[in-house]
């Protein structure tokens, strides 16, 4: 009885330690929906206490840089509403730039802590999602901008969001066109397949052997863009020399991604280039290239930050070049495009067009038809990493 | 009366022979389908490197399983101490290896300490007790890494350690295994771990203190996971908040394969060794025979069902030829 007691006081006293241990550090991580204020609250919150790192400060100025100017807002009109990301995952310095960048371009546009909500889903997974989303609706936000683990789980809970009159967006990823206004494309498909086939291209030296290591076999983006390249390979003869040797999956773990690049490497010996479009895959690869000092080179998309170490153009490092959009960017613009869904400035129709502050050079952006005939916006052109920059943005993101 | 073994009574008669023999029988086959390359000896220090994790963690989980327990919040602990580790090393600039693993294990035995202390003093089922510190120390990893990730140039130097080509995992592993081959097998301590197993009430009455053993080992098992997040942020360069997720099944799994026994009592340090060992074959071996990515966690499932079947087959052959032997 005494040594029930005496647990039951144990479990209690460090259960109170947790829950204070999780209130002091602003909670930043797991799902923080239970209500707007709260959820604003701790992300500005963790905005100010990452500011301590030296790298992240040199992001959130960067951050405030892309937005700082707000006289080109008056593209989208006046911000009044409630505004919400919903992100893919938790604990990823990509996600985490995305919702400062959303953050950033509402409070530049004059909304206040509690107008802008940043809810993380609790894992990575389409069902957290939903979960996060109808929180949301019963919060009655204003516009929800979701950046979707799947192509089309989250369509019941999107309509039921549409029924109850919140504009949805997509960014970064996106949904069935019917169950959103427009999506946020941090590129073009084509555009990221041409210039990830013109790397291989370029880097095997017009002929050889190559291989992809992708994310999962299900990840809505990676397959749009590898069906691309295929595309691009197939439609023109200039390509006609090089073999695409296999499609490998690595899960975004980094234990399976460097399994398969292993494995591709004992498979294939005569491979030249890996290209991985996703940033775990390519931080993995990169690292078993550069230990094992293979002759593989590797291109693909990846965060300057987790890649600084191996890029270069000599031998003792693994990645020449590679690829990525700025996902400050990428969250500003769907805070934009938020804005003016909910004004109205904007139905989400092809043909639309409004200025989205300082992106863009301050020139408008039109929503345009994508191949499948869906609404998008294009925020750019992928943008090239080299051992010329990768010093500077690798402070950045 | 048996002093002339048949070899088909060697092989029913252990557990880690007739599993020894699958696993030959395993590596044949791939080698075949591989058209040779696969053991060739920078295949096989990869399987060992890219697996030591589980490697080390099962150790910690036989002497769990030993005493009828289970714990499943060892990936969230590997977690939150790689994730202390890595974010040491890129906000506070901390780079001395030898230290960052000490604080590693001394992490680990914390979380393991509560592990055993809740399980033991408030006589809570393992399983439940370590599916809350599950969820605890993968949310404080989040808390911690503040959407951050430890990689590449952060961690730069620590990573030399875990490197392709260093030796270091390789002797932690042999040290590793060695330590617990010995103690379980000749110290009293190991066989008080059995004991408490067998029959915890039979340990209590025979003056053995049944709390402390529990204490000691779900502490073990807390040490070994703090460790292997350490290890895991050097051999891949990279400390994010969802590192080896889901992987505690992997580690069961590398126990039972190697017959441990989830009613405890059952299981040894060889038969970890070659669960841990065939798992971390099937895992480099599947990609390598060229088979589609997505077909592979499904063969994975087959082969270790199979795998458990015939050892389950093989241990009741085994007490029916005890009984027989009794009866006579």
């Amino acid at each position: 009885m005494k040594k029930q007691v005496v647990s039951v006081v144990l479990t209690a006293a460090m259960a109170a330690g947790m829950l204070a241990g999780c209130g002091s550090s602003a909670s930043s991580s797991t799902s923080s929906t239970s209500s707007a204020s709260s959820s604003a609250a701790s992300t500005s919150a963790s905005s100010a206490a990452s500011t301590s790192s030296s790298s992240s400060a040199a992001s959130t100025s960067a951050s405030s840089e892309a937005v700082a100017s707000t006289s080109g807002a008056a593209g989208v009109g006046e911000a009044s509403g409630k505004y919400a990301l919903v992100p893919k995952s938790a604990g990823n310095p990509f996600n985490e730039r995305e919702a400062s960048g959303f953050q950033d371009a509402l409070k530049a546009l004059g909304c206040s802590d509690d107008q802008i909500i940043v809810s993380y889903p609790d894992n990575p997974t389409a069902d957290s999602q939903i979960t996060v989303i109808q929180s949301l609706i019963s919060q009655g936000v204003s516009s929800i901008a979701v950046a979707a683990n799947d192509a089309s789980a989250l369509d019941a809970a999107l309509k039921q969001a549409s029924d109850a009159g919140i504009k949805v967006c997509t960014l970064d990823s996106d949904v069935d066109a019917d169950y959103r206004s427009v999506f946020c494309n941090q590129a073009g498909v084509k555009e990221i397949a041409q210039a990830l086939m013109d790397a291989v291209y370029d880097i095997s030296g017009g002929s050889g052997e190559y291989a992809i290591l992708s994310a999962t076999s299900q990840a809505t983006n990676q397959n749009a863009w590898i069906d691309a390249m295929k595309q691009i390979a197939e439609s023109d003869d200039k390509y006609a020399d090089l073999k695409l040797d296999e499609i490998a999956y690595g899960d975004d773990e980094a234990q399976k991604s460097t399994d398969q690049t292993q494995a591709l490497l004992t498979k294939y010996p005569d491979l030249k280039v890996i290209c991985s479009p996703t940033t775990v895959g390519i931080a993995a690869a990169a690292k078993v290239l550069q230990d094992q000092k293979s002759s593989v080179k590797l291109t693909g998309l990846g965060l300057p930050s987790e890649m600084k170490e191996y890029i270069g153009d000599d031998d003792s490092h693994s990645c020449p070049y590679m690829f990525l959009w700025n996902p400050i960017d990428l969250g500003a613009l769907a805070a934009y495009t938020s804005v003016a869904l909910v004004n109205g400035t904007i139905t989400g129709a092809v043909g639309d067009t409004f200025t989205a502050g300082d992106l863009n050079d301050g020139n408008p952006y039109t929503i345009t038809e994508n191949s499948d005939k869906a609404s998008e916006i294009i925020l750019g052109q992928p943008f090239k990493f080299d051992p010329s920059n990768i010093e500077e943005w690798a402070e950045v993101y | 009366m048996n002093q002339k073994k048949s070899l088909w009574k060697i092989i029913t008669g252990s557990r880690e022979v007739s599993l020894l023999l699958i696993l030959i029988v395993m590596l044949i086959v791939v080698q075949i389908l591989s058209r040779g390359t696969f053991l060739t000896p920078t295949n096989i220090g990869q399987i060992f490197r890219n697996n030591a994790l589980t490697m080390l963690m099962a150790l910690g989980m036989l002497c769990v399983m030993l005493t009828a327990g289970i714990d499943i919040s060892i990936t969230s602990t590997l977690a939150f101490t790689g994730m202390i580790i890595g974010m040491l090393q890129k906000r506070a600039g901390f780079t001395n290896t030898f230290a960052l693993f000490l604080l590693a294990a001394l992490i680990g035995i914390a979380c393991g300490f509560l592990n055993g202390l809740i399980i033991s003093k408030g006589h809570l089922a393992p399983i439940i007790c370590t599916m809350g510190f599950m969820y605890i120390w993968r949310g404080l990893a989040y808390v911690v890494s503040n959407n951050q990730w430890a990689s590449g140039a952060d961690v730069a130097k620590f990573a030399e350690f875990g490197k392709d080509g260093s030796v270091g995992p390789y002797i932690i592993l042999i040290i590793a295994y060695v330590v617990f081959f010995i103690v379980m097998k000749w110290t009293t301590f190991g066989r008080r771990i059995y004991a408490v197993g067998s029959n915890a009430d039979a340990a209590r009455v025979s003056g053995i203190n049944v709390d402390r053993v529990l204490i000691q080992v779900y502490t073990i098992m807390g040490l070994l996971a703090g460790l292997a997040g350490a290890l895991s942020v050097s051999i891949y360069a990279s400390a994010q908040p969802n590192m080896q997720y889901g992987k505690e099944m992997d580690v069961i799994a590398a126990c039972v394969i190697g017959g441990t026994s989830m009613n405890g009592g059952r299981g040894s340090v060889v038969g970890t060794f070659l669960g841990a060992l065939f798992y971390a074959v099937l895992a480099k071996a599947l990609p390598l025979v060229g088979l589609d990515s997505i077909w592979q966690n499904l063969i994975k499932g087959v082969v270790v069902l199979a795998v458990v079947l015939i050892n389950v087959l093989t241990q009741r052959t085994m007490d029916r030829a005890a009984l027989e032997r009794r009866e006579m």
